[in-house]
């Protein structure tokens, strides 16, 4: 199930994936890089874990929870251009060995995001 | 065309035959020769010329480039600085064969302290940017000296970018502060973040006029609130052309300000460099700032290295060059010219703001400045975009204003003039935009948005530069 | 005043469209104790005519004597170059001279080819993937090097040559020093070789060399970046005098990751050491990491070729806090000249440039390596050597010197007290062969 932060992340609380909303991704415009973490890393919740840049704008990817780096989506760093807003929501950006769930809870589920973006 | 194979063999430059000789370069010694595409003179003149011929500039465009101050820039100084006895003269020869040079160096201090009010002048920082960092290590340093360096420096949303990047920089953490409804620090705002850890701020940053084109009236309060929790006022002084000759910065509170020689003063920007940015500071700052410094004894002048001083910031004394345009600038105009100079570039502001505050949205209804900000408010129900007037104006023959800048303002225009404009210049551009949001408002969008067509390429595609980015020739 | 094109009817006209009467009331927001204190206190001359201040500033300009009116042998870190007319001529084009920062793409193709041409320029001459479109000076972009190392590899161990120019020493320790990088440079000995390669580990960030170096040596720093691949280190290859590079190695073919040179030589003239220009470049790896603007290619929306500023998420004005470095202005109209000489020098002119230098200066050096009064220091060189004087102190010699319309050199004085006695010596395509003979002969009369 995915959870949203106030930042725009989502995680996947079933298998660790973390992304950003399809929402945030319109707003920076057309993705050109994408800066991805080495794997291994420890993560503490609110840690700015990679960065996502269009032309003209810049927006870091915060930890929704803590854990540690177990992967990451190499093919983000190779091929931004094939993905637009849409599949974006879908697109992954690192897999994370969650080490304590109950960090989650303060998170918001899709409606109440939605909600919060209009 | 230089980049051409064929071109691998040429050169525009004639050597004797150098007879043969036991070269000293050891196991240093190159095997392969530098392969450099080279053009015959005559191919070069030509391939530059018309190259030059693909930029607008200055001298041949209205150019009102908010925050950049892009004024005419005097040709006699261009002739002064080939002077013999300025070119061909060397950082490290004898202080006694450089009397002159340091001397030129002293009096351009004098003339910018007098004018801030201030009792030091650096002039060693290469640009703005620099000035500005080299402010934040000198009050750093002052700070150190006290035992405290303390840890934040407080930055309005609106501030250049070059603000926070010179902190962190620096080893502080800068921290934004809100601005208000008119564009300005919000004073309430920021007395209730001086009252949570007011030990820990090192300085404030403020750009005055701000970059959305007002003065900060309460600045002498923000000066004081600051000084009394301990910490240094920093003036970025990017916008000083709007005040020259009509207000001291001493007078308000500021401890430090840097100066854009190449804004405020007329030296020539030269397609983004080199430019200068002298930094004035308060007495207490003085033994902090950098070296070298320019020392009169009464009899000579001569470079010194003061042991406080927080180090260096080049290799050598100045940006020698853009400082004697400084001063050539200065003597120009002096007291009488440059208070014109504010007086007029404050003018063509207002003037631009009134003509065209029916046709563009202004961010901020009332008086502005040096430079004039209007927003895209009005835009999206005509169908384009700020970046769409930005570019019909090429096509009119003006350099588009700065876009998108300051970031507080969305869609943000911001217009400065200058003072080196005539009415008549003024008037076309007020004409050029009203015919661009006429033809708009009339079902002409398709045709704005497909501009400029007179300029040798069209918009560029920049997603495409940035995904696969070509640097140079050789880049597959 | 000549600069202003408004007159006072213009003013007038200009004031009842706005609504006011008074220019003051423009500057109301500025309080008015603070106006009028700005009145009654500065104290300046009225403007002169453009007459007065050429007047002026030429008799400033007869206060200094040029190493046009001597001959000079002054270097160490500012070397005396010819540089063709047409340089000079084409940056002094209102186009290149009076132009901002290429912000708009479509009028400003002059300044973005020539800057994509001169970072290919100086990819090639550093032997390196990529360069950027300038720094501040040589100095500097040392310093931004180093903090760039410092984000790459994330370690904190910093090993400097103790050969590199003071200056740039000084420039780079002031610069990172709230980085928060462990600096360690190596102290200055003249008459030793430094050894470097034992000193790094796999704490050590990075490793600095220069090349030619201080005191003109140069070297292939054998051994050096086989060490720093070992231990994840990068090596950064730095120096003043980069026509070097057309007959020795290049940083690349040392290994280095990362180049930076003071490219201003090769630019103009002295002018008292300002303008600068700081050359850099490095791998493609680290493109994303580089310091200061970058132009790029690309088409327009007809598929027509142009070029761009690119890379900007780098860059202050986008990262503001966390920009890779925190500059603006650059050096522009400098880099504008250096890819202007290099060409018209090509890769064929820049190589004789270069041997004509290193064979003006082994022929200062044949005529005094066996003399007993001086001793050369340097096994190697390319266009600059020190020596070492016997029974008089550098500060003499060159006091002496001009005495015979001669500036001898730099003494190391300046910048390390305790050497009095070493002399810095440059000899460029500038020195004519006859004025070589005639310093060999003061030289050895000392």
């Amino acid at each position: 199930m995915k959870k949203y932060t106030e930042t725009h992340e989502w995680i996947d609380l079933e298998n660790g994936h973390i992304g950003i909303s399809s929402y945030a991704i319109a707003q920076l415009g057309d993705v050109v890089f994408v800066d991805l973490p080495e794997v291994g890393k420890e993560i503490n919740k609110g840690d700015e874990i990679a960065v996502v840049e269009s032309v003209k704008a810049a927006s870091e990817i915060y930890a929704p929870v803590s854990g540690i780096i177990v992967e990451v989506n190499e093919t983000l760093k190779s091929a931004p251009a094939k993905l637009n807003p849409t599949n974006w929501e879908s697109a992954w950006f690192v897999k994370i060995e969650i080490k304590d769930k109950s960090e989650a809870d303060g998170l918001k589920n899709h409606e109440e995001y939605e909600a919060m973006v209009g | 065309m230089l980049i051409d194979e064929k071109n691998l063999n040429k050169t525009a430059v004639d050597f004797p035959d150098i007879p043969d000789f036991d070269s000293l370069l050891g196991d240093a010694r190159k095997e392969k020769d530098l392969e450099l595409f080279g053009l015959s003179e005559p191919e070069a003149m030509r391939h530059y010329t018309k190259l030059s011929n693909k930029n607008y500039s200055v001298d041949g465009n209205f150019y009102p480039l908010g925050s950049c101050t892009m004024k005419y820039n005097p040709r006699v100084s261009e002739e002064l600085v080939n002077l013999n006895g300025f070119a061909n003269i060397h950082p490290l020869q004898p202080e006694s064969t450089a009397q002159g040079a340091l001397k030129l160096l002293d009096l351009t201090a004098s003339y910018l302290k007098e004018l801030t009010g201030m009792d030091a002048c650096t002039l060693t920082p290469s640009a703005g940017a620099h000035g500005e960092l080299c402010a934040i290590f000198t009050i750093r340093k002052y700070l150190e000296s006290m035992g405290d360096a303390r840890e934040i420096v407080l930055i309005p949303k609106s501030a250049h970018g070059t603000n926070p990047a010179s902190c962190t920089l620096a080893g502080y953490k800068s921290e934004e502060i809100n601005t208000d409804e008119t564009g300005r620090i919000d004073l309430e705002g920021l007395k209730l973040r001086l009252q949570k850890n007011p030990e820990k701020i090192a300085a404030i940053m403020i750009t005055n006029p701000n970059t959305c084109g007002v003065f900060e009236k309460d600045i002498v309060e923000i000066a004081k609130l600051i000084h009394y929790i301990g910490g240094l006022v920093y003036m970025d002084g990017a916008n000083f052309n709007a005040f020259v000759g009509k207000m001291r910065p001493a007078d308000i509170g500021v401890d430090a300000m840097h100066i854009n020689v190449h804004k405020t003063f007329g030296t020539p920007h030269g397609g983004g460099g080199p430019g200068a940015g002298p930094v004035v500071f308060v007495k207490r700052l003085e033994p902090f700032m950098p070296n070298p410094r320019v020392v009169f004894d009464g009899e000579k002048y001569s470079l010194k290295d003061e042991e406080n001083a927080f180090g260096r910031l080049r290799t050598f004394n100045s940006q020698f060059s853009v400082i004697v345009k400084t001063f050539a600038y200065l003597i120009s105009c002096g007291l009488d010219g440059l208070r014109q100079v504010s007086e007029d570039a404050v003018l063509n502001a207002n003037y631009l703001r009134v003509k065209l505050k029916d046709t563009l949205h202004l961010a901020y209804d009332e008086n502005c400045m040096h430079e004039v900000l209007f927003d895209d408010s009005n835009l999206k129900e005509i169908g384009i975009t700020t970046l769409d007037i930005a570019k019909a104006l090429i096509d009119y023959g003006f350099h588009p204003m700065t876009v998108y800048f300051p970031l507080i303002v969305h869609g943000a225009m911001l217009i400065e003039p200058t003072e080196t404009e005539s009415k008549e210049t003024l008037d076309r551009f007020v004409d050029a935009i009203k015919e661009i949001i006429f033809k708009a408002k009339n079902g002409k969008t398709d045709e704005i948005m497909n501009t400029p067509i007179t300029t040798p390429v069209q918009r560029l595609d920049e997603t495409k530069a940035a995904r696969e980015p070509i640097l140079n020739c050789f880049c597959k | 005043m000549r600069f202003l094109p408004l007159q006072n009817d213009d003013r007038s006209l200009m004031m009842s469209d706005i609504g006011i009467k008074d220019v003051e009331e423009l500057f109301l927001d500025i309080p008015s104790d603070i106006r009028s204190k700005a009145i009654s206190s500065i104290d300046l001359p009225e403007g002169l005519s453009e007459l007065k201040v050429a007047n002026t500033l030429k008799s400033l300009s007869k206060q200094n004597i040029s190493c046009d009116d001597y001959n000079s042998y002054l270097g160490a870190g500012a070397n005396q170059h010819y540089i063709p007319a047409l340089v000079n001529y084409i940056i002094s084009r209102g186009e290149f001279l009076t132009s901002y920062t290429p912000y708009q793409p479509e009028v400003a193709q002059g300044t973005l080819q020539v800057l994509f041409e001169y970072q290919s320029q100086v990819a090639k001459i550093m032997g390196l993937d990529v360069a950027n479109a300038s720094l501040y000076d040589g100095a500097s972009a040392l310093a931004e090097s180093i903090a760039m190392a410092l984000r790459i590899n994330k370690k904190k161990k910093v090993i400097l040559s103790g050969n590199i120019h003071p200056y740039y020493l000084e420039t780079t320790t002031t610069f990172i020093k709230h980085l928060g990088a462990e600096i360690e440079i190596v102290p200055f000995n003249p008459y030793e070789e430094e050894d470097l390669i034992s000193k790094i580990d796999g704490n050590t960030c990075c490793v600095a060399v220069a090349n030619p170096d201080f005191l003109g040596r140069v070297s292939s720093f054998n051994g050096l970046s086989e060490k720093c691949k070992e231990n994840k280190a990068l090596l950064i290859v730095t120096g003043s005098e980069p026509l070097a590079l057309g007959l020795i190695k290049s940083p690349a073919e040392i290994g280095a990751d990362i180049a930076c040179y003071e490219g201003s030589g090769l630019c103009g003239k002295l002018n008292f050491g300002g303008p600068s220009l700081g050359l850099f470049a490095t791998k493609k790896e680290y493109m994303r990491q580089m310091p200061g603007r970058v132009v790029g290619k690309t088409c327009d929306k007809n598929g027509k070729e142009g070029y761009v500023l690119t890379l900007s998420t780098r860059e202050q004005h986008i990262r503001r806090d966390k920009a890779t470095s925190n500059i603006c202005s650059n050096a522009g109209l400098m880099a504008t000249a250096f890819s202007i000489h290099m060409a018209m020098l090509g890769g064929v002119g820049f190589k004789n440039l270069a041997k004509l230098n290193h064979s003006k200066a082994v022929a200062l050096y044949n005529g005094i390596k066996d003399a007993k009064n001086v001793k050369v220091l340097n096994k190697t060189f390319f266009n600059e050597f020190a020596i070492k004087l016997n029974g008089i102190k550098a500060d003499e010699l060159i006091e002496k010197m001009m005495e015979k319309k001669i500036f001898a050199g730099v003494t190391l004085n300046k910048f390390y007290k305790e050497h009095e006695d070493i002399l810095l010596i440059s000899v460029t395509e500038c020195n004519k062969s006859k004025d070589i003979a005639k310093f060999i002969t003061a030289l050895l009369e000392v």
